[in-house]
């Protein structure tokens, strides 16, 4: 078994100092350490996306992440964000067009999405699906998910 | 607040939304209980093996593990579906790679993953048998010896390795075929599918003193799961609980339950809590898939476009447990004859035991097999008969009042107008520009389903400050049925849907229903909730009569929860109406209704049926699809540029949501179509048990336009006309893909999924 080692991060806005096995993964770190069940275990294998938190904006899969490795950056998840007007404008959008049924891969596309439009605030329908390709919807066909993300980007250029 | 006057008809966001937006919908693998163990499995590296014993001493020694269990701690009958031929654990032998031969809870996942490991068992391997025609090759070897010994719900087969076998047939086939013009027969192969929802299978098991279980399962019904881990622990139903968390998609393959009644097991013999949650490999390694089939299809029509006549045989690899099988087998002939007058059918098949996952429920239980035969080959007659393939549909198609195969009338049938849909709006689109080195094609499938079958139930309440309480037994799995079934009661109360709570599915209080499957919720659990709400209204009614001392005929319930004396402003309240109920009337009004589907089932005088797997079933829906592919000449791929899709819905409880089931369903059924494919090697191995080598259609391949036109033709044995539309919308896809390439090219594909090497080479053996 390995020994824990000391980490820092910064987590939905907030210092956390933490002891971990060189092995942890920043999906368990979140999910089984500080209860942040947002990010969801679809895959851990790098490829469902449905773990997808931001690691100093960028998007990345949290399954892939260990811990040890994201000391001193910023990690968001789906419950940091909360606050934050652009995921507003994605979540309601997502809500309002139906754009989610199991909901399972909602958070990791929501977050997609995020990092997608701080990046790029008026993104065609092709960028949106390039932003989003790591992330599988096994329900909604993603057309109503590609529409949500236009329709947030579009509210948000008011 | 929404509109109370038109709950039914509109889109409101899903009641659950919001929290599944904010990351706060709680799924089994969320759940966190003080001192919970987590399950971890041990499986079987033969796909074919005697079990000769267990080395458990070195599991044991390991700190932290507090329960095993395996094949030699269970005793008693088997358990299953309509054959009882499973047990939690193996028991005396394997019979695929990747059952489940042991499991372990201990403290930690890690723990428990190690003593899974440390666990031995020695085996005795045997031959397997891997292919349909391995299987029913004389001297195969027999994967149930006993079977003869099992308990089953339906008899059919038991002979070697095959499962079940029947036939459905109508009219004179051979007589039929003699006064054929044209004549078109050939075979189509289909391959594994796996559901694939985004949320691995799972559970959280905990016990109480006493030792009875509650279940916190990602499961398509709680009253199943109760039932299945009651009779595989041996305990009786009343020391088993199961409640439904918020489910990751399931689309059948959380249908039926197999993997519950082992935390169950370990949580009664640690008293503790136990979480098993699959893996993914785990998941695609011992859930189940999509039945791979065989499927013989001649189709016989005169030179004037009548088809006359249609002979089928459907052979399932039903992998090695039962599951399904009977019923998806026996569902697929029924829709072998397609949504078509013919009027002399005949339809055989057989489901065979494999040594490979047991195959089982998927989002269109047979039909997609048949349907991609049947579709494909009336594309085949039509080309030899020189007819116009939508017009052969148009000519051919069932109209109201016809029957369906198996003699049940069909009062509501807008086939017709969905093909003309689908076909008028494919024409007036501007056409896309042509692509250099891309051939287009336009490819049309119908297709017909089913959305009665099975009992239901639900109940409806008065709170005393005039709310409504309204509980079901149906268990959303993202298709949207807890907002559906809300709108349903708001509307027959004309109240705002943030007036009436929905309980979650518990099998201590929820009222029975059968399963979420089979598109049957909107219109069972629909119509019963509509019933129930109904005659809530109707007893409020003659609470108000007395209260206003007048006539209940003259009594009328007005918008947000108000009767009102017609013609005049005095009302009172559905809180006064409670409060009455509460204090001088005996209670609270409680109403239940339940039922079983009671269509009008098989005709005997007209269809000769063998076996089927199900008393009764029906509420028949109509839809047509329409696709434009290119086909890349160099390279084989298919690109699906636009798709539409026109479903009979009955009425559109919630349109989004119907969209919703449509878009779904068309890219699931376009992944089978094209990519998705579970292999196995030589030696039985599942070789595709990740999503990085099991594709699934990603939002980069998702058509540009899939446009869903929803059709309204109410049903007349549903209070508010509602008819399913969880599968049709898949099963269009493969065929209408087909016969788009076909008709780009030239190739007819006869095998699924229709990669790029088998287009090419289809293309290349053209000449």
């Amino acid at each position: 078994m390995s020994r824990d080692l000391p980490v820092n991060l910064e987590i939905n806005g907030a210092a956390v100092a933490l002891e971990v096995p060189l092995t942890e993964t920043l999906l368990a770190t979140l999910r089984e350490r500080l209860q942040l069940t947002g990010a969801k275990r679809g895959c851990n294998q790098g490829v469902c996306g449905a773990c997808t938190v931001t690691l100093d904006g960028v998007a990345v899969r949290a399954c892939l992440s260990l811990t040890l490795n994201c000391e001193g950056q910023k990690v968001a998840t789906i419950e940091g964000v909360a606050a934050d007007p652009l995921i507003e404008a994605l979540q309601q959008a997502f809500v309002d067009g139906g754009a989610l049924q199991c909901g399972f891969c909602t958070p990791g596309q929501l977050i997609a999405a995020r990092a997608l439009l701080s990046q790029n605030s008026d993104p065609s329908v092709e960028e949106v699906q390039q932003g989003l390709s790591g992330n599988l919807c096994r329900c909604t066909g993603y057309r109503k998910i590609i529409d949500a993300v236009l329709s947030a980007a579009r509210s948000m250029r008011k | 607040m929404s509109d109370p006057v038109r709950a039914i008809g509109s889109s409101p966001p899903r009641l659950e939304a919001g929290d599944k937006a904010i990351g706060r919908a709680q799924y089994v693998d969320d759940i966190q209980r003080p001192g919970m163990l987590y399950a971890a499995l041990l499986t079987s590296p033969h796909a074919h093996a005697r079990i000769l014993g267990y080395r458990l001493d070195a599991a044991r020694a390991i700190a932290g593990v507090k329960a095993i269990v395996t094949g030699a701690d269970l005793s008693g009958s088997r358990s299953g579906g309509i054959i009882k031929d499973e047990s939690m654990v193996a028991r005396g032998k394997v019979r695929y790679v990747g059952e489940i031969v042991a499991a372990v809870a201990a403290s930690d996942p890690q723990t428990a993953s190690r003593a899974a490991t440390a666990i031995e068992l020695d085996y005795e391997p045997l031959d397997a048998v891997l292919t349909i025609d391995e299987a029913l090759a004389p001297g195969a070897p027999v994967l149930h010896e006993e079977s003869a010994s099992y308990v089953k719900a339906i008899q059919g087969g038991g002979h070697g390795n095959v499962v079940f076998e029947t036939t459905v047939a109508e009219g004179d086939v051979e007589r039929a075929f003699a006064q054929c013009d044209v004549i078109v027969e050939n075979t189509w192969q289909t391959q594994a599918q796996h559901n694939a929802y985004l949320e691995p299978g799972g559970c959280v098991a905990d016990v109480d003193a006493s030792g009875r279980i509650t279940l916190y399962a990602s499961c398509q019904s709680v009253h199943h799961v109760q039932q299945r881990v009651a009779e595989e622990l041996g305990e009786p139903m009343a020391r088993i609980r199961a409640i439904a968390m918020r489910v990751g998609g399931g689309f059948g393959g959380k249908h039926a339950s197999n993997i519950h009644s082992i935390a169950a097991w370990l949580a009664r013999a640690a008293r503790r809590p136990v979480k098993l949650v699959l893996s993914r490999m785990q998941d695609f390694e011992i859930q189940r898939s999509r039945h791979p089939a065989r499927i013989w299809m001649k189709t016989g029509a005169r030179r004037d476009g009548m088809i006359l006549a249609r002979d089928v045989r459907i052979t399932l690899d039903g992998g090695a447990y039962a599951d399904e099988s009977p019923p998806v087998l026996a569902f697929a002939l029924l829709m072998s004859r397609g949504p078509y007058r013919i009027a002399n059918v005949r339809a055989r098949g057989q489901a065979v035991y494999t040594n490979k996952l047991r195959a089982g429920s998927f989002r269109g239980f047979g039909n997609p097999q048949a349907s991609f035969a049947g579709e494909s080959q009336i594309d085949e007659l039509a080309s030899r008969l020189g007819i116009n393939p939508v017009e052969l549909r148009l000519a051919n198609a069932m109209r109201p009042n016809d029957t369906a195969f198996g003699g049940q009338p069909v009062a509501s049938c807008v086939l017709r107008e969905c093909i003309a849909r689908v076909r008028d709006a494919q024409r007036e689109a501007p056409p896309l520009a042509p692509r250099n080195g891309r051939r287009r094609g336009v490819g049309f499938a119908v297709m017909s389903h089913i959305s009665g079958l099975m009992g239901t139930a639900a109940t409806v309440q008065l709170r005393t400050d005039g709310s409504i309480a309204l509980s079901t037994g149906c268990v959303d799995i993202g298709q949207g049925s807890d907002t559906a079934m809300v709108q349903i009661c708001a509307d027959a109360l004309s109240v705002p849907i943030e007036r009436v709570s929905y309980a979650p599915q518990d099998s201590d209080a929820s009222p029975y229903n059968w399963k979420t499957a089979g598109s049957r919720s909107t219109y069972m659990t629909g119509r019963a909730v509509a019933v129930a709400s109904l005659e809530m209204r109707d007893r409020m009614l003659a609470h108000a009569a007395d209260m206003m001392e007048c006539a209940v005929v003259d009594l009328e319930l007005r918008p947000g929860g108000v009767v009102g004396l017609k013609g005049v402003p005095k009302t009172v309240g559905f809180r006064e109406i409670a409060m009455r109920s509460l204090f001088h009337s005996g209670g609270p009004i409680v109403v239940t209704h339940g039922f079983v589907f009671d269509g009008t089932g098989f005709d005997p005088k007209r269809a000769s049926i063998h076996q089927l797997a199900f008393a009764n079933l029906g509420v028949y829906t109509f839809g047509a699809q329409c696709v434009e592919v290119d086909v890349d000449e160099g390279t084989g791929q298919v690109e699906v540029r636009r798709a539409w899709c026109a479903h009979d819905v009955g009425r559109a409880i919630n349109p989004v949501s119907c969209e919703g089931q449509i878009q779904g369903g068309f890219v699931q059924g376009m992944g089978y179509a094209l990519v998705e494919a579970m292999k196995w090697n030589a030696e039985g191995w599942l070789i595709t048990a990740t999503l990085a080598d099991y594709k699934v259609p990603g939002v980069l391949d998702c058509p540009p336009e899939i446009h869903p036109i929803i059709l309204e033709d109410p049903d007349p044995t549903h209070p508010v006309g509602a008819k399913g539309i969880g599968e049709p919308s898949l099963v269009g896809a493969a065929p209408a893909i087909a016969n788009a390439i076909c008709n780009a090219t030239g190739a007819r594909l006869r095998t699924l999924p229709m990669t790029p090497e088998r287009v090419l080479n289809a293309m290349d053996s053209r000449s």
